[in-house]
């Protein structure tokens, strides 16, 4: 037993001497899981050319991502910040409060989402944002009225799509996913198909609208994925009716099991992402506090080699995965390696 | 009294024939023995399902697809000043290893007079795992003097390589795959039927770190298991002292009152408390305000104390009851004290029972992940073998069952088969702990 409570007191001794903790020495990344694999790529592979510790990249969400980001500065909160959108206004203020005042916005390229359904379901093989928002708004334009939703299947609006059932697995609220699925789809569709134009006629305020616009039907025929692609993945295997929101790499690394659809009739891929002629694509981000810089060791080296040629340029392995490579990536280098803060 | 017995109804029947209702009561218990069969045959339908599925799904991980490349490590691309001053020859990345190996691969095919319409170096890339520039990077650097020769390397294949000669992948699904094209696949046959690439037991696998999303072929649950062990560690050193010291107090010297009334009733509460709820209060408490290490086992350690200790304290105090009083009496009445009577006569009684609590507990413990995913041990984060005592403490890691959760939400589906592969070794360990547990009991147990 005494060797036993020697071993429990310098345990314990071990445990309030870590409060006091000794100097960190690796990169301590968070946030967005649509960002994880990138940043995951680019970690390994910085470990294997630099000398420093690979970093840590922990997945979660970009909201929960920004969130610890946020918490202050010092050893116990993470350096880097992986977000599927920008960083908000009212986070930027929650930094500021903690005293995160230099924050530096590092663009890594475009990610393209993506509609697929199972291979062998129904033929979905071509969507415009129309179809989406009227498949799933609670209120939608029927012979240039405002109704509540009347459609049942997908052929109900639209003749060339197949006659099943609606059912859509959308990214839940905490994903960067759903933001840009609201913004360049169902928004899209919003006004594309007038109902905006109607809603504000009725006397909406302009910010009600907008939000009247994204409001999905709670009927069951949207379900929120708060998980990972995985997640969705499972739920189309489970639902041949189904189709669900990828991003275009998980797709890429899935298509024995997926097929995709147009939207507004450009196929998704990387060509056509960094056109812009695809039209649901959104800038991947990372967050980087100014005040690590210098203090965790590897910091900017990871921010720099993140962002480098070799590997988030148009052959590197980022591309390779399904990163849409920016074509402003120079600028951003500029950027980081000035550590111009926002 | 035969004449009486004759009147009533129904004992006109012998014991050798039994009347009607004799036979209800029969066919009641039959029936009843055909559900208590069934519902066991339910259940062992259920485990070999699932132990088959297991065993199906994950025994893949545990070979692995290597290819033999010989790698002409040319000193103009490797160290261009060419004084293999090792720091120079450092900022060559691994991005200016990668064409030479592909070009080995290219020749090795050329020589073996493998037909195939890839003729391009670059070409190769789909054969090889991202993993190959690394491993001759980091030969080179530890052996300059092999610069200028041609050394033959064993590296991973890629991971669609290694699904094909798994049956994993598909021919007609490689037309949709831009990973791989069907003349790999061609290549990938003769070059098997060569003896270039093969498939071997996968020691990395059981040893190796965490990888990736894009090397999925390169990863292993080695580091994970050593933060599972740190972690076990923490729990076993800190939950079983704790918790033997409450039972011993609360059963032989506390007196019987509200308060330790009220005390029982709590352990018994958090015993049933979910797992989830420690980890939300290690975030709280552990992290937050004793500003402990994000993602460190000993944080997980000390949450999963939390959960383990209700287990060892019932447990324990179990143990201790069933030691019978006339030791305890016996022990008093020639003079030992309350103390002497229980640490020399009680506690090595109960001791087996202690020690039977403590690895089930114990073994539940390391079968948890809901807590670990609240304090950051989830994540792409089992990547360094920890350097040292303290570092396996303190350094981030992941644990086993998180790390296979990890790997199932992965998009190749070259780490589904991981994840499963890792739930087989958690299941060996979780059998070994049951079995030592049994032995333990087996071995020491005493009945009065």
């Amino acid at each position: 037993m005494t060797s036993v409570k020697l071993a429990a007191s310098a345990l314990a001794i071990a445990a309030v001497s870590a409060t006091a903790a000794t100097a960190r020495d690796n990169v301590q990344v968070a946030g967005s899981s649509t960002v994880l694999p990138y940043a995951s790529i680019v970690a390994e592979a910085f470990g294997e050319n630099f000398d420093f510790p690979t970093p840590v990249v922990e997945s979660g969400g970009s909201s929960a991502g920004l969130k610890r980001f946020c918490q202050g500065v010092g050893e116990e909160h993470t350096d880097v910040a992986n977000a599927s959108r920008k960083i908000r206004e009212k986070e930027i203020k929650a930094c500021a409060e903690n005293g995160v005042t230099e924050i530096i916005e590092v663009r890594i390229g475009y990610d393209g989402i993506v509609f697929a359904s199972q291979l062998d379901g129904p033929d979905y093989s071509a969507f415009t944002q129309s179809d989406i928002f009227n498949a799933l708004a609670p209120k939608v334009m029927v012979d240039g009225k405002l109704v509540d939703n009347p459609y049942k299947m997908w052929s109900d609006f639209n003749a060339d799509l197949p006659a099943e059932e609606i059912l859509a697995f959308i990214p839940g609220t905490k994903h960067g996913t759903r933001e840009v699925f609201e913004e360049k789809v169902v928004a899209a569709g919003c006004e594309a198909t007038g109902a905006f134009e109607a809603m504000m006629a009725a006397g909406m305020s302009e910010d009600d609208a907008e939000d009247a616009c994204l409001e999905v039907m709670a009927d069951g025929r949207a379900v929120d994925i708060d998980g990972d692609y995985t997640e969705t993945l499972a739920s189309i295997d489970a639902n041949a009716n189904g189709i669900g929101v990828f991003g275009l790499a998980f797709y890429e690394n899935n298509t024995d099991k997926l097929k995709v659809a147009t939207m507004s009739g450009v196929a998704p891929s990387t060509e056509t992402i960094s056109t812009g002629e695809y039209p649901v694509s959104r800038p991947l981000f990372f967050y980087v506090k100014k005040a690590h810089i210098g203090v965790i060791p590897g910091l900017k080296e990871y921010a720099e080699f993140f962002i480098s040629d070799d590997i988030a340029g148009s052959d590197g392995p980022l591309a390779e995965y399904g990163l849409v490579s920016d074509p402003a990536l120079a600028d951003t280098q500029d950027a980081v390696y000035n550590e111009d803060a926002m | 009294m035969t004449d009486t017995s004759a009147n009533r109804p129904g004992s006109a029947t012998s014991l050798i024939t039994p009347d009607a209702r004799t036979k209800r009561r029969n066919r009641a218990e039959a029936r009843f023995k055909v559900y208590g069969i069934t519902a066991i045959g339910i259940g062992l339908l259920f485990l070999v399902v699932l132990l088959g599925s297991i065993t199906v799904n994950g025994l893949g991980a545990f070979q692995q697809t290597f290819v033999n490349v010989p790698v002409y490590l040319d000193p103009a691309k490797l160290d261009k000043r060419g004084n293999r001053n090792i720091e120079e020859m450092k900022k060559v990345s691994t991005f200016g290893y990668n064409p030479l190996i592909q070009q080995g691969l290219l020749d090795k095919a050329a020589e073996l007079g493998i037909e195939t319409p890839l003729k391009k170096r670059k070409q190769m890339k789909a054969m090889l795992s991202a993993s190959a520039a690394a491993k001759v990077r980091d030969f080179v650097l530890a052996n300059p003097e092999t610069l200028g020769q041609t050394v033959e390397f064993k590296l991973l294949a890629a991971s669609r390589v290694d699904g094909y000669l798994k049956g994993r992948v598909q021919r007609k699904d490689v037309a949709r795959d831009k990973n791989i094209d069907a003349e790999h696949l061609d290549l990938t046959d003769s070059l098997v039927a060569a003896g270039v690439v093969a498939k071997t037991f996968n020691l990395s696998f059981i040893t190796g770190a965490d990888a990736s999303e894009s090397r999925a072929e390169q990863a292993g649950i080695g580091v994970a298991m050593l933060g599972s062990f740190f972690m076990m560690l923490v729990v076993l050193v800190l939950s079983l002292p704790i918790g033997v010291a409450a039972s011993i107090y609360l059963e032989e010297f506390a007196p019987k009152n509200r308060w330790t009334d009220l005390i029982e009733v709590n352990i018994s509460n958090l015993a049933a408390v979910p797992s989830i709820v420690f980890g939300i209060l290690g975030l709280a408490v552990f992290i937050q305000v004793m500003h402990l290490p994000q993602s460190a086992p000993l944080v997980g350690g000390l949450v999963l104390t939390l959960m383990t200790l209700p287990t060892i304290i019932i447990s324990t105090r179990a143990s201790l009851k069933s030691v019978p009083p006339s030791i305890r009496d016996a022990a008093l009445g020639v003079g030992a004290s309350k103390m002497q009577s229980v640490f020399h006569h009680v506690l090595p009684l109960a001791m087996p029972g202690i020690l039977t609590g403590t690895i089930i507990g114990l073994a539940q413990a390391l079968g948890e992940t809901a807590p670990l995913l609240l304090i950051g041990m989830v994540g792409y984060i089992a990547t360094n073998v920890p350097d040292g005592i303290a570092a396996g403490f303190l350094d981030p890691n992941s644990a086993m069952p998180a790390q296979i959760y990890e790997w199932a939400k992965r998009a190749d589906p070259a780490y589904y088969e991981r994840a499963w592969g890792g739930i087989i070794i958690l299941l060996v360990f979780l059998l070994a702990m049951n079995i030592i547990a049994i032995l333990l009991r087996r071995r020491f147990e005493r009945r009065w």
